[in-house]
């Protein structure tokens, strides 16, 4: 029973801030299918020209290539490496630990503008400008703290009685770990590589410092692009930026909600 | 760790193993973050040559440059000045949202919150050019305002559509922190003050706002440090047009290759933070 009717004026105010808080991302959807030359609301015909334009398009075609493979290989990365960290955060008590983990997620409170200026320059005297090792090292720099932090808060909530019993029963650490721990681990890893996906994949500012004519990456390039010109074509890419990141967030639902059923 | 506790002689192994799994973040910490920072706090002191080159010198000349030169007091004083107008442009197009979500339940407020996390999960970019599209000369807003036989504003390419943009950008982290802070808000507490003859005017100035002042200072501090730091909308809508400092880091960077200069800047942003963090802190303390 709901203690609060809301009266009607203040669900009208909702209802429009709600409009403009969502008018841009659903906006470009209709604008996605617009037959125009430019950028023109409502379109005065319909087609999906512009969705063949930027499958004819080969520099957004091979941007997006960088982007799927600099976005994986950082999502492997991260989790290979937040694991075993994250294990040590929650499971060994050392002097300074906190502060530690405060300096390892310190990155996230840095505005990318300045860290992708204070990367350019450092990076710049090791050679690694336009470069997917740099690109892939840069992008870890960010990732790295939110899979730390997702992995840990997992790490300390989970049952640990089961790692318990198995080195009560003779299992060694390296066993209690692949065995017991990672399994039960599943659901955090899902997410924590979920978001280090998104987040690679969506980068923009510090890959902005780092890019060059050789390598660019897909929202480095629609950057470029919207820079330049205003027609549809960037609608269609985001039409199918905003399907990839719902097709992520799904498989995250689903295999979460499968070992969620699974542990239980 | 009790099994550790009982077995002494590994625990000098478990302090080696840990370091060691400690090690790659430990570098990639040290190397992309540690030493780029305090690289850049030490770039904002060398100068840049004649020839165009940077000299590792211990100079001051960007700092007090800074303080000289009329267009980036200008600069500096529009930028915090623009971001405090959003950050309260954005408060209150957030607090009913946030109000209304707090009020609701069951599948419906899920759903909600989705919608309002849903642009988080956005690039920057699309919701830039998806502003662009609502903007432009000729575009629907525009167009409107025509219709009703008003004189049409030019939105894009200035401060005004950089202010729609960001102001809508930034609600979702806004509307994020107040709901955290609105847990201290009981329904009865205001059942109280209206049973207690409150008209709903007072109720809301006398309790429903003071409960949930913490909340109002953690958004506006998160959405001030985003806003003062934001390049992807002002540099979009603003068309070149509008100089803010973090449009200003990127060009003096990549354009001019003044690295002295936009480091300067970088650590003047950082400034501005720390003061924000400051005054943030300050009104915690006087709210308890």
């Amino acid at each position: 029973m709901e203690i609060h009717k809301t009266s009607w004026p203040m669900r009208i105010l909702v209802f429009v801030l709600f409009l403009y808080l969502l008018a841009p991302v659903l906006l470009v959807f209709p604008i996605s299918f617009s037959g125009d030359q430019v950028l023109r609301f409502p379109p005065t015909f319909w087609s999906t020209r512009w969705y063949v334009a930027l499958f004819e398009n080969s520099k957004m075609l091979s941007a997006f290539s960088t982007s799927l493979l600099l976005a994986s290989i950082v999502t492997i990365l991260s989790i290979v490496i937040a694991v075993p960290a994250a294990w040590v955060m929650t499971r060994v008590k050392f002097r300074g630990r906190d502060l530690l983990f405060n300096l390892f997620t310190a990155p996230l409170l840095l505005p990318t503008i300045v860290l992708g200026l204070a990367i350019l320059i450092v990076f710049a005297s090791f050679g690694l400008l336009a470069t997917m090792r740099g690109l892939v090292f840069a992008h870890l720099v960010v990732t790295l703290p939110y899979a730390l932090r997702i992995l840990a808060v997992a790490l300390n909530t989970q049952d640990q009685t089961c790692e318990e019993a198995a080195r009560t029963l003779g299992a060694k650490p390296l066993t209690v770990f692949f065995r017991v721990t990672v399994p039960m681990l599943i659901p955090g890893i899902v997410a924590a590589a979920a978001l280090c996906f998104l987040v690679s994949f969506d980068e923009v500012v510090i890959t902005l410092f780092l890019t060059g004519p050789r390598i660019s990456t897909l929202p480095v390039e629609l950057y470029n692009y919207v820079y330049n010109q205003a027609d549809p074509l960037v609608a269609a890419a985001s039409v199918l930026l905003i399907l990839l990141t719902l097709g992520v967030i799904m498989i995250v639902e689903r295999t979460m909600g499968l070992s969620k059923t699974f542990v239980k | 760790m009790t099994t550790e506790a009982l077995a002494p002689p590994r625990k000098m192994r478990s302090g080696e193993v840990a370091v060691l799994l400690l090690l790659p973040i430990a570098l990639i910490n040290a190397i992309g973050f540690i030493l780029p920072v305090l690289n850049l706090a030490r770039f904002s002191f060398n100068k840049v040559s004649i020839g165009g080159g940077i000299e590792n010198v211990f100079t001051w000349e960007n700092w007090l440059g800074l303080l000289a030169d009329r267009f980036y007091l200008e600069l500096i004083f529009n930028s915090v000045w623009i971001s405090l107008a959003i950050t309260l442009t954005t408060l209150i197009l957030s607090y009913p949202i946030a109000l209304y979500l707090h009020r609701s339940s069951g599948p419906w407020r899920t759903f909600l919150t989705v919608l309002v996390i849903s642009p988080l999960l956005t690039s920057a970019v699309v919701r830039t050019y998806g502003w662009i599209a609502i903007l432009i000369d000729d575009g629907p807003v525009v167009s409107a305002i025509r219709a009703l036989g008003l004189p049409a504003p030019s939105l894009m390419f200035n401060i005004k559509g950089v202010f729609i943009g960001l102001t809508e950008i930034l609600m979702p982290y806004m509307i994020l922190a107040l709901m955290a802070g609105f847990g201290r808000l009981d329904p009865r507490v205001e059942e109280a003050a209206r049973t207690l003859g409150a008209t709903p005017a007072r109720t809301f100035r006398k309790v429903i706002l003071p409960l949930t002042l913490p909340g109002i200072a953690l958004g506006c501090l998160l959405c001030f440090v985003l806003a003062v730091s934001s390049f992807i909308t002002p540099k979009l809508m603003g068309g070149g047009r509008v100089f803010l400092l973090a449009t200003e880091i990127y060009d003096q960077a990549i354009v001019t290759l003044n690295w002295p200069l936009a480091s300067t800047l970088s650590i003047l942003v950082l400034i501005v933070f720390g003061a924000a963090l400051w005054a943030y802190s300050a009104v915690l303390r006087r709210l308890d």
